[in-house]
C-alpha cells in the first residue's frame, strides 16, 4: 500500500498537484510560528546577563544553521532515492534544495559573523561551527557547480546524486575534524551559548518556535521550487498541455 | 541459442527522444545492419545494446535473459568496437592485444601474433600504435575483435579509416564469425554486403 | 551464460601492469606532480623570514598544502587518456567488476604520484627545519594521507570525466572532502616535529584511508559509468 503511494508521489503530474495543495499548509503555519518566535525572542525574552541584547541574533542564526544541515540531508536523500529508484521527481527535489540550502548556509555564516563582532571583537575567529558552515557552503557550491557544468539533465542529476551521497557521509566527518582541530587551541567559547538544556524557558521557547517556523518555511519553499523544477523538466510532456487546456 | 532481442527501447539524450519504441530480434548467424542519417541515433542504439546508455523504457535480452540482470555474464559474450579503437597509443600492437584480451581470457603471445598476421600487420607487431596510420590502428582493433571469442559483435562504423583491402578483411571476419553461429549488429553508412547474404537492415529516422 | 574465464585478481594485475608500463613510457608525466610538490614547499620559506624556528612551525602546513595541491594536479593522469581513446569503455565492457578495475587504476596512480611524494617528503621536511627524529612520523602520516587523497581525488576525477579540462571545479569538489585529511595530517606532522606521540591523529588518518577505500569503489564506478554514457 505504501509502495503504491510512493510511486504515485513520484509521478510528475501527481506531484505537481499535490505540491500545490500542500504548500499553504506549510506556508501559513511557518509565518505564524516565525512571528510568534520573533515576538518572543526579540521583545519578550529578557536580555542575557553575559551578552546583553547581542545574543538575540541566535533566533535567526541557530535556525539557519540547523536548516543548512537539514537541507543537505534532504538533498542527499532525495538524490539517493532518484538514483536508486529512477524517480525523476526525486531528482527535481534534490535540484531545488541546492540553492535553498546554500542560502541558509550563507545566512548562518553572515549572522554568525555579525554575532561574533560584538563578542570577539572580530568578524571571523575560526570557531568550529562557523568553519564547518563555511565548508558546508563549499560543498553546496561544488554540487551546484557540477550540476551546472553537465549539459544533459539526466546525467547531471545522477552525477550530482553521487556527489551528494559522498558529501552527506563526509559532513559529520568534516564537522568532527574541525571541532577536534579547534579544541587544540584556546579558542573563545562564546558560541557555546548555554545550549538548549541550560537555557531558561523564556529564551528557549521562542528559539524552538523559530526552528519549527524555519523548517516549515523550507518545506513551503521546497514544494514551490520543486513544482517549478518539475514543470521545467516536463515541459514537453503531454500532461502539461492537458493541464493547461483544462485551466 | 544465441539471440539478442530489443523490446520497445526508448532512450532520451537530454531533451531529444532518440529511440522511440524500437524492437527487433537478431538470431545466431545473422547480421543486423543499422543505417540512418547522421544524428539519427545509431551510436546511441549500439551503446544502449551494450548497456552503456540507460534505457528510459524497454529492455534488451541476450539469450532470453535481461542484460541488466547479469551484466558481467553478458559482457563476457560481447565484443564492442566503437568510434574510438580503445587501444593505447604508447603500447605496441602486440602489447595492446595482450592487455586487451588478457582481461577476458587466457591467450598466448603466438595467438596475438597470428591475429596480427591475419590482418596484415605482422611487421608492425612491435611498433607503438601512435606511429601507425589510422587505418592500421583500425586493423589492430579488428585483430582484437577476432581474438575476443565473443558470440555477439556490436560494431560502430567498423570500416571507417579502412582502405578497400581492409574492408575486404572486415567482411571476411564477419563471414567467419556468422558462420560459427555468432551474431553481429553493425552501424554503417555504406551498404554492407556479405557473400552469404545474411544481412538484415534497420533504418533509424 | 558464460562468465569471464580470467579471475579478477589476474585481470587486475594485468591492468596494473599495463598502467605501469604506460607510465614508464611517459615518465615525465608522472614526475610533474612531484616537482610541483617540491616547488610549493620551497615557496613557503621564500615567502617568510628565514628564521629557523618559525620555518619549523609552518613545516606541517607547507608539506600538507603541497601534498594536497600536487595530488589535485596529478588527477588529470588518472582517467583522461583512457577516456579519450576509448580504453575506459572497453574496461567497462570486459566482464570484470568495474569498481575493482577502477580501484586498481587508482592504486597504480597512487604508486606513481603519491608514493614518490611520500619518499621525497623527508627531503622537503629537512629543508623546512624538521628534526631527523620526526621523519618516521612524517612518512607514516603522508603515507596514509596520500592514499586517502588519491581515493577522494579519484572520485572527483570520475565525476568530472567528460567536462572541459577545468581544474577549478575539480578543486572545488575535492578540497572540502579532503579537509579532514589535511587537519589530521598536519596535526600528526606537527606532533612528530615536536617529538610527541602522534598516535591519535595517525589513527584518525588511518580511519580516513580505510573509509575512503571502502566508499571510493562504489562512487568511482557510479561516477565513471555516468561519464561513459
Amino acid at each position: 500500500m505504501a509502495w503504491v503511494w510512493f510511486h504515485r508521489f513520484g509521478s510528475p503530474p501527481h506531484f505537481y498537484r499535490l505540491a500545490r495543495q500542500l504548500t499553504p499548509w506549510f506556508g501559513w503555519p511557518a509565518v505564524l510560528l516565525c512571528l510568534a518566535g520573533l515576538i518572543g525572542g526579540l521583545i519578550l525574552a529578557p536580555p542575557d546577563y553575559q551578552q546583553g541584547e547581542g545574543f538575540r541574533i541566535i533566533y535567526v542564526h541557530a535556525p539557519s544553521a540547523w536548516l543548512s544541515m537539514l537541507v543537505y540531508v534532504v538533498m542527499a536523500t532525495s538524490a539517493a532515492v532518484g538514483l536508486i529508484w529512477h524517480m525523476k521527481v526525486a531528482h527535481a527535489v534534490a535540484a531545488s534544495c541546492a540553492v535553498i540550502g546554500a542560502s541558509f548556509t550563507a545566512l548562518a555564516l553572515v549572522t554568525g559573523m555579525l554575532w561574533g563582532r560584538p563578542m570577539w571583537g572580530t568578524y571571523w575567529e575560526w570557531d568550529p561551527r562557523l568553519t564547518s558552515e563555511l565548508l558546508l557552503l563549499f560543498l553546496y557550491l561544488g554540487y551546484m557547480g557540477l550540476r551546472n557544468a553537465i549539459d544533459d539533465v539526466s546525467r547531471a542529476d545522477r552525477a550530482s546524486a553521487v556527489l551528494a551521497i559522498v558529501g552527506v557521509i563526509n559532513v559529520p566527518i568534516i564537522h568532527y575534524s574541525v571541532t577536534w582541530w579547534n579544541s587544540l587551541h584556546q579558542a573563545p567559547t562564546v558560541m557555546k551559548f548555554g545550549g538548549p538544556p541550560t537555557m531558561p524557558a523564556s529564551m528557549l521557547v521562542p528559539l524552538l518556535l523559530m526552528l519549527a517556523g524555519f523548517t516549515l518555511y523550507f518545506g513551503a519553499l521546497l514544494l514551490t521550487r520543486a513544482r517549478g523544477e518539475v514543470l521545467r523538466r516536463e515541459r514537453n510532456a503531454r500532461w502539461i498541455l492537458e493541464a493547461l487546456d483544462r485551466a | 541459442m544465441n539471440d539478442i532481442r530489443a523490446e520497445n527501447l526508448h532512450v532520451w539524450r537530454g531533451d531529444l527522444h532518440v529511440l522511440r519504441g524500437l524492437s527487433f530480434v537478431v538470431h545466431g548467424g545473422e547480421c543486423l545492419q543499422v543505417t540512418g542519417a547522421n544524428g539519427s541515433g545509431k551510436t546511441t542504439l549500439l551503446r544502449a545494446l551494450c548497456g552503456l546508455v540507460p534505457l528510459e523504457h524497454g529492455r534488451v535480452c541476450w539469450r532470453a535473459a535481461d542484460i541488466a540482470a547479469n551484466p558481467a555474464a553478458y559482457h563476457s559474450d560481447l565484443a564492442y568496437l566503437g568510434h574510438e579503437n580503445g587501444l593505447k597509443g604508447d603500447l605496441t600492437a602486440i602489447e595492446n592485444l595482450r592487455y586487451g584480451i588478457g582481461l577476458r581470457r587466457r591467450l598466448a603471445v603466438t595467438d596475438c601474433a597470428a591475429a596480427l598476421a591475419q590482418v596484415g600487420l605482422s611487421e608492425q607487431r612491435a611498433v607503438p600504435l601512435r606511429r601507425l596510420s589510422a587505418g592500421q590502428r583500425r586493423r589492430v582493433a579488428l585483430a582484437r575483435l577476432s581474438l575476443m571469442d565473443a558470440a555477439l559483435w556490436i560494431l560502430d562504423e567498423p570500416s571507417s579509416n579502412l582502405d578497400a583491402a581492409g574492408q575486404g578483411l572486415l567482411v571476411e571476419l564477419l563471414e567467419r564469425h556468422l558462420g560459427t553461429g555468432g551474431l553481429a549488429v553493425v552501424a554503417t553508412h555504406q551498404e554492407l554486403v556479405l557473400p552469404s547474404g545474411r544481412v538484415r537492415t534497420v533504418t533509424l529516422q | 551464460m558464460s562468465a569471464p574465464q580470467v579471475a579478477f585478481r589476474t585481470a587486475a594485475a594485468l591492468l596494473m601492469g599495463r598502467d605501469l608500463r604506460l607510465a614508464l613510457r611517459r615518465a615525465g608525466d608522472s614526475l610533474l606532480p612531484l616537482g610541483f610538490f617540491l616547488v610549493i614547499t620551497t615557496l613557503f620559506p621564500l615567502a617568510l623570514d628565514p628564521a629557523l624556528s618559525l620555518l619549523r612551525d609552518i613545516a606541517p602546513a607547507a608539506l600538507w598544502v603541497g601534498a594536497l595541491l600536487s595530488s589535485l594536479l596529478a588527477l588529470d593522469l588518472l582517467f583522461r587518456d583512457d577516456s579519450q581513446d576509448g580504453a575506459l569503455e572497453q574496461l567497462a565492457l570486459c566482464g570484470q567488476p568495474f569498481a575493482g578495475l577502477l580501484l586498481a587504476k587508482t592504486a597504480v596512480h597512487w604508486l606513481l604520484t603519491g608514493l614518490p611524494l611520500v619518499l621525497m617528503a623527508p627531503l622537503a621536511a629537512t629543508a623546512l627545519g624538521a628534526p631527523y627524529g620526526a621523519m618516521p612520523g612524517i612518512l607514516a602520516a603522508l603515507l596514509l594521507g596520500t592514499i586517502a587523497l588519491s581515493l577522494i581525488g579519484a572520485v572527483g576525477a570520475g565525476l568530472t570525466l567528460t567536462l572541459r579540462r577545468n581544474g577549478s571545479l575539480l578543486a572545488l569538489l575535492v578540497l572540502p572532502l579532503a579537509v579532514p585529511v589535511l587537519i589530521f595530517g598536519a596535526r600528526a606532522t606537527a606532533l612528530a616535529i615536536q617529538g610527541e606521540s602522534l598516535a591519535a591523529p595517525l589513527y584518525l588518518l588511518g580511519a580516513m584511508a580505510v573509509l575512503s577505500a571502502t566508499l571510493a569503489p562504489w562512487a568511482l564506478a557510479a561516477a565513471v559509468r555516468i561519464g561513459l554514457e
